[in-house]
């Protein structure tokens, strides 16, 4: 990029509070070019701001619809960052979600009537491994086949899309749901139990989400794997000559982020849906890519950008509600909080400096 | 066998929207550049196609629209890739996002509502050849110009100076920069053409194929769309032999549905991610045969001045 006058120069390193300026500034544009874009379609500008940044904080049941939307945002945006930072493109979250939550139906579905304490912490794990094997497709094919995980990731997507339709028009439809594609319901013994104090009230996958940050937050400040991980996605041949294998950084992503979406989408199916339908999320594997890069692949900052998206998502309920926005507002938030934070984050790699005081600075060829 | 003749027949509409939007993506992937937006752009232009042939009543000015639509979309990627250096799979992701965004955002008050298809075209005497008539010479005008694109992007991609110098920024930007080229500007003007395409698939499958707006008016034929650019090994004629493959795919499970034939619709839908997955296995195991035809440059960005 060239201005008249100005140069970029790359970066050797940035600062947190770089990070964060560019994160929110991003978030600062893609309210303004919301409430514009709005106000373009004939809603009135406050309302718009009110419905979608200020209400989902403003009653105890909003803020605890917030925290059961952040809860799976966060979750996979976290598992994603592990690989992202390693330059390993998990981008097919969406479809490990699917698989998750259909591993993790199969044991209620198939025990509709029991009780057994054992029932949530078993889907628990195989929501989990439901991820991952789906994920792990991917790992195997990059690594033996050298076949890109971006390409397959996708395809897995669509793929495990006509899965969970076969089997909800097939041998998980309820028999009693006049043929609806939808199993039948959950028992309690295999939800979430309800946790929160007064007002505000959500279910138990947020416990998982926080372990998960922490867990992740320990691994990037703490761990030599983390470094081992990084360095084997950046320099493949560095890392092979210090001993880190690119094929382990690639296995550890995708069944981390694979495992994680599992999670997320057995914390739907088990937590606000209650049961296996088709309708599983409204794009949150693809949403966490942008929570994941807006918070600047940082544990931290992914659980404050798994938030803001949560809130809007919510604010688009309320939207709908009092100004008659379409639902597909927040898929239209989520696209520009994506083309700005890429936009801005130029600033991350690059300083922009004025030629003229450029005199002992040499312009990198 | 007229079950037959329907497919083979429909299968050309069918892969219109496939092969239009593969063959722009092809000509951005040629030139070096990934872009994961087809399905936004897609369903951006689709949308707008539709309101402009509902408010006019022109198909011309339908697909026009819809073309300056899904240019528009490619520009903003073109924009975060080429001059704010942004990752061209996480650009993509963006802007394809936005697209769907926008396209339900706008289409939202048409739904349910319909615009007149466009009348097929009967080729004289050519059509009334049996069996052959009916499939190749009873067809819209757009599919007609899609077998001409065809063989003018083949043509061009591997029989011009200018084709060969797009291949030689998609292979190596920096030797092609040093020799004099302009690989921002080429890449620019391939993925505003990719979008062009996608833009023309997207209002020929919300105004012709299917004139009927639905929200999800796409689902997921951009995904294909890129996925067969993999599928046909990066070669235009392929690429259009596997969108009609597709497209007959398709028709063929809607037939074999209605006739009663126990094939499940999902497996037939699934089918052209699984092929691509194979197809990509096959040709990445193989890295001779990728280094043929895939461009050795694809998704690295490159700036003229480090």
């Amino acid at each position: 990029m060239s201005f008249p006058g100005l140069t970029l120069i790359p970066r050797t390193r940035t600062t947190p509070l770089q990070v964060l300026m560019v994160s929110v500034t991003t978030v600062i544009l893609s309210v303004l070019a919301m409430v514009l874009m709005f106000s373009l379609l004939g809603a009135e500008p406050t309302t718009i701001f009110q419905s979608f940044f200020i209400e989902p904080l403003s009653s105890g049941y909003n803020i605890g619809e917030v925290v059961i939307k952040a809860s799976p945002l966060i979750l996979i945006a976290q598992g994603l960052a592990i690989g992202f930072r390693a330059k390993v493109w998990n981008i097919g979250a969406e479809g490990q979600l699917i698989m998750g939550a259909i591993t993790a139906s199969l044991l209620p579905i198939w025990w509709p009537q029991s009780d057994s304490m054992l029932l949530l912490p078993a889907m628990i794990v195989f929501g989990a491994l439901g991820g991952m094997v789906w994920s792990g497709i991917a790992a195997l094919l990059r690594t033996s086949f050298n076949a890109s995980e971006i390409i397959v990731t996708l395809m897995l997507t669509e793929i495990a899309r006509q899965v969970l339709y076969f089997l909800l028009t097939g041998s998980l439809r309820d028999p009693g749901g006049y043929n609806f594609p939808q199993s039948v319901m959950f028992p309690d013994a295999g939800l979430y139990p309800i946790i929160g104090t007064g007002a505000v009230r959500a279910n138990a996958s947020i416990i998982i989400t926080l372990l998960m940050t922490i867990g992740c937050w320990i691994f990037v400040n703490r761990a030599f794997a983390a470094f081992r991980l990084q360095v084997g996605g950046l320099a493949p041949a560095a890392a092979q000559y210090a001993g880190f294998s690119q094929k382990q950084a690639i296995w550890l992503s995708l069944l981390i982020s694979g495992a994680a979406a599992g999670l997320a989408g057995m914390g739907e199916v088990a937590g606000p849906i209650g049961r296996l339908q088709s309708m599983l999320s409204p794009g949150y594997g693809y949403a966490a890519i942008i929570v994941a890069f807006l918070g600047g692949l940082n544990p931290i900052g992914i659980f404050f950008a798994g938030f803001l998206m949560a809130i809007v998502y919510v604010g688009g309920d309320i939207a709908l509600v009092n100004a008659g926005i379409p639902s597909a507002a927040p898929v239209v938030f989520q696209g520009l909080v994506m083309v700005f934070y890429l936009g801005a984050s130029l600033f991350l790699r690059y300083s922009l400096v004025s030629v003229f005081t450029l005199a002992d600075v040499k312009e990198p060829v | 066998m007229s079950v037959i003749v329907f497919v083979l027949s429909g299968a050309f509409a069918m892969c219109v929207p496939f092969a239009l939007a593969a063959l722009g993506e092809l000509v951005a992937e040629k030139s070096g550049v990934l872009n994961l937006s087809v399905e936004g752009m897609m369903a951006l232009s689709a949308v707008m196609g539709f309101m402009v042939v509902a408010g006019t009543g022109s198909h011309v000015l339908g697909l026009g629209a819809g073309m300056i639509a899904g240019a528009g979309l490619s520009v903003i990627f073109a924009a975060l890739v080429l001059l704010f250096r942004a990752n061209q799979v996480a650009a993509g992701l963006a802007v394809g996002i936005l697209g769907m965004g926008l396209s339900n955002l706008l289409g939202r008050s048409y739904e349910g509502s319909s615009v007149t298809a466009l009348a097929k075209i009967r080729v004289p005497v050519l059509s009334e050849i049996p069996v052959i008539g009916p499939i190749l010479f009873v067809q819209d005008i757009v599919v007609y110009l899609t077998v001409v694109l065809v063989i003018v992007i083949a043509w061009f991609l591997y029989h011009t100076k200018p084709g060969l110098r797009l291949r030689v920024i998609g292979e190596n930007p920096e030797t092609a920069y040093a020799l004099g080229m302009h690989p921002v500007a080429v890449r620019l003007a391939c993925v505003a053409f990719g979008g062009m395409m996608a833009g023309l698939a997207g209002a020929y499958a919300s105004t012709i194929l299917t004139p009927v707006w639905a929200q999800n008016m796409i689902a997921g034929r951009g995904w294909v769309a890129v996925a067969l650019v993999v599928f046909g090994t990066w070669r235009p004629i392929r690429i259009a032999l596997g969108a009609y493959l597709f497209g007959a795919v398709g028709l063929a499970s809607l037939s074999l549905q209605s006739l009663g034939v126990g094939v499940p619709s999902q497996v037939m839908s699934a089918s052209p991610y699984l092929l691509t997955i194979i197809v990509l296995v096959v040709i990445s195991a193989n890295s001779l045969r990728i280094r043929l035809n895939a461009p050795m440059a694809l998704g690295q960005n490159f700036s003229p001045h480090g």
